[in-house]
């Protein structure tokens, strides 16, 4: 069987084009998280530039890695990720909350090649993707299986029923990355059900966990790249990062949860995205 | 009709290394056996349904024919969305097995009786519902559930109508299996109650009354032409079911009858009515008192008859004739609805 031909992709521009894309797609749409996607656009952007190994000429190529979106409502990146990648055409990104339209608001699988499970109800992709890797290791395939949680998203028992599970059966084909930016959908993460000790939390269920820049590609790719980190354990990446990351006043703000830009807001953010205004 | 299951089962999955079954930590002395068999076919998920689900869904759509079992509502209301979003929204070869519908476990009190599972399970889309009602069916339903693609639901009773196949016969899913024919009134029954039927057609029978018997083994997809065919032949429909009435068998029915403008010369719901069993007993008991056993059924029926003028010798046949189970002796009510509502009421 042969592997597809890795393409390598700038990841800092892809990720810039998801930001971009994912900005168009939500205001057109009037639809929210954009602050949650752009907290991820760059693992997203790492995942599906050079960690991944996928084919997007046949979407279901059965030894392809698998991701699941687990936080389905930054399901925006993922279509541009996708649409970028070539599983679909960046056209149909502009479809994205329209009437009619496949391209949901949270992620969806119906009609969109490429996405490997439908979420938006928080809590379910970890179950679903320890179920994928765990199969993959009962057949003896190689593939991998990445599931991003939200921090907010680590509040529902299911994902620790998860965790507890993948770390008792020792699923070392799993990647669960949490795109720990702090903040959740009303206040911050440590105002609404503390987290830390976080970390601690993870290896306590037997599982082997980095913590990483979300935003920095090397680092990302780094440690994406070399999995299992321990034998015979599950991998949990602490991705700290900013939500809103790239706008100036989406970052680190609760508002841009739900809020759309609309106006000059759109226009601002647009900007700053184009001419890479740093921050 | 869960060790019916299980036999059925071992020698299925031993021809098929593609199915898995998953556990919610349940089947004490039920499961040991296949899992001494096919440990590569068994895994324990531990007390965690909704794990357990989204799993399955994982592992099948991986290519694999995954059940999980449990009892009770535990592999289906604890981790419904589950169910929802990650098997049936993606189709995934996902088999549902619940052992213990209705008052199986009557005595283990609210938390274990599974009396609202084949409503909330039939509304979500692509999933197919079994309810076997004796052993046959249970079996043959097992066999059907893992050929049959996509997400089923198999909820097994603790009792049964015993086996009520003729020789020779071949189980059809989605298909009404017609057990007596009749003509004044037709019992339809799903899951293990199917037996309450058979026994209050057999004594109404004796009594000069002709009762057609259905068993709806599958609620989804639903044999509606078995169903418009007794409208027409026969004299009326009561349905019984260890569950709710509401969208359930009898729900079912009446909206499937009623928008395709063939209605029952009259029509009845045997089942429970908007309440919590908040007593406890055998199962038996429980089907007792809540007006969902033979003498009531048979109550049922005779109301009908009478209040549709089917006999004028039916005038007769008042409480005064045979109750024989001796049960609560009353008015013959106009349909279960009254007695029941006041039995609820009276004992919550």
């Amino acid at each position: 069987m042969t592997k597809p031909q890795l393409e390598r992709i700038n990841t800092e521009e892809l990720a810039r084009k998801i930001r971009l894309h994912a900005l168009d797609m939500t205001s057109k749409g009037g639809s929210s998280h954009i602050g949650a996607v752009f907290s991820m656009a760059d693992i997203i952007a790492v995942l599906y530039g050079v960690v991944l190994r996928i084919d997007p000429s046949r979407p279901d190529w059965e030894d392809r890695d698998r991701f699941i979106l687990s936080k389905g409502h930054a399901g925006a990146g993922v279509y541009a990720a996708l649409a970028e990648r070539g599983f679909f055409p960046v056209e149909l990104l502009s479809r994205h909350y329209q009437d009619g339209s496949t391209l949901s608001g949270h992620v969806s699988h119906k009609g969109n090649p490429g996405v490997e499970l439908s979420t938006g109800s928080l809590g379910h992709g970890l179950s679903v993707g320890t179920g994928m890797a765990f199969g993959a290791k009962l057949d003896n395939k190689q593939h991998r299986v990445f599931v991003l949680l939200s921090d907010g998203e680590c509040d529902e028992g299911s994902n620790w029923e998860a965790i507890l599970f993948a770390g008792h059966h020792e699923v070392d084909n799993l990647v669960a990355i949490v795109d720990y930016n702090k903040l959740q959908s009303l206040a911050p993460v440590s105002d609404t059900l503390r987290l830390e000790p976080f970390a601690d939390k993870w290896r306590a269920f037997g599982w082997s966990v980095a913590e990483v820049d979300g935003h920095d590609h090397e680092a990302l790719q780094r440690t994406l790249e070399t999995i299992p980190k321990e034998s015979r354990k599950p991998t949990c990446i602490l991705a700290h990062t900013t939500k809103g990351k790239g706008v100036s006043f989406m970052e680190n703000s609760v508002l841009w949860h739900y809020r759309t830009a609309k106006g000059e807001e759109y226009e601002m953010a647009k900007r700053e995205l184009t001419e890479g205004v740093s921050h | 009709m869960r060790d019916a299951f299980i036999a059925r089962f071992e020698q299925l999955a031993a021809s098929n290394p593609r199915v898995l079954l998953i556990t919610g930590d349940l089947g004490f002395g039920v499961l040991d056996n296949f899992a001494k068999r096919f440990p590569g076919q068994y895994l324990n998920a531990g007390v965690a349904e909704q794990n357990m689900t989204g799993l399955a869904a994982g592992l099948a759509l991986d290519g694999r024919i995954v059940v999980t079992y449990s009892i009770g509502n535990f592999p289906t209301l604890r981790c419904l969305e589950q169910i929802r979003n990650d098997a049936a929204y993606h189709n995934a070869n996902v088999k549902i097995v619940a052992v213990g519908g209705g008052f199986s476990y009557g005595a283990l009190g609210v938390s274990h009786h599974a009396t609202e599972d084949l409503a909330i399970l039939r509304a979500i889309p692509g999933i197919t519902v079994l309810a076997p009602g004796c052993l046959w069916e249970a079996e043959e339903a097992t066999a059907a559930m893992l050929d049959n693609k996509g997400v089923c639901y198999l909820r097994l009773d603790k009792s049964s109508a015993g086996r009520t196949n003729q020789p020779g016969e071949t189980f059809e899913l989605g298909k009404i299996r017609t057990l007596r024919n009749g003509s004044d009134i037709t019992l339809v029954a799903t899951g293990g109650i199917l037996g309450v039927a058979l026994e209050a057609a057999d004594a109404l029978a004796a009594e000069g009354i002709s009762a057609r018997v259905l068993s709806v083994h599958t609620l989804k997809p639903f044999d509606s032409e078995t169903i418009f065919q007794a409208c027409r032949e026969t004299g009326g429909i009561v349905t019984l079911e260890e569950h709710m009435v509401d969208g359930g068998l009898g729900g079912l029915i009446a909206e499937t009858c009623l928008e395709a403008g063939i209605v029952p010369k009259v029509f009845r719901r045997v089942g429970l009515r908007s309440c919590f069993a908040t007593i406890v007993g055998s199962q038996n008991y429980l089907r007792s008192h809540y007006q969902m056993d033979a003498p009531a059924l048979i109550q049922t029926v005779k109301g009908c008859l009478q209040n549709s003028g089917f006999s004028s010798d039916l005038a007769a046949l008042s409480l005064a004739i045979n109750n024989p189970a001796g049960g609560p002796v009353g008015p013959i009510p106009t349909g279960s609805s009254a007695t029941q509502t006041a039995t609820a009421a009276s004992s919550s």
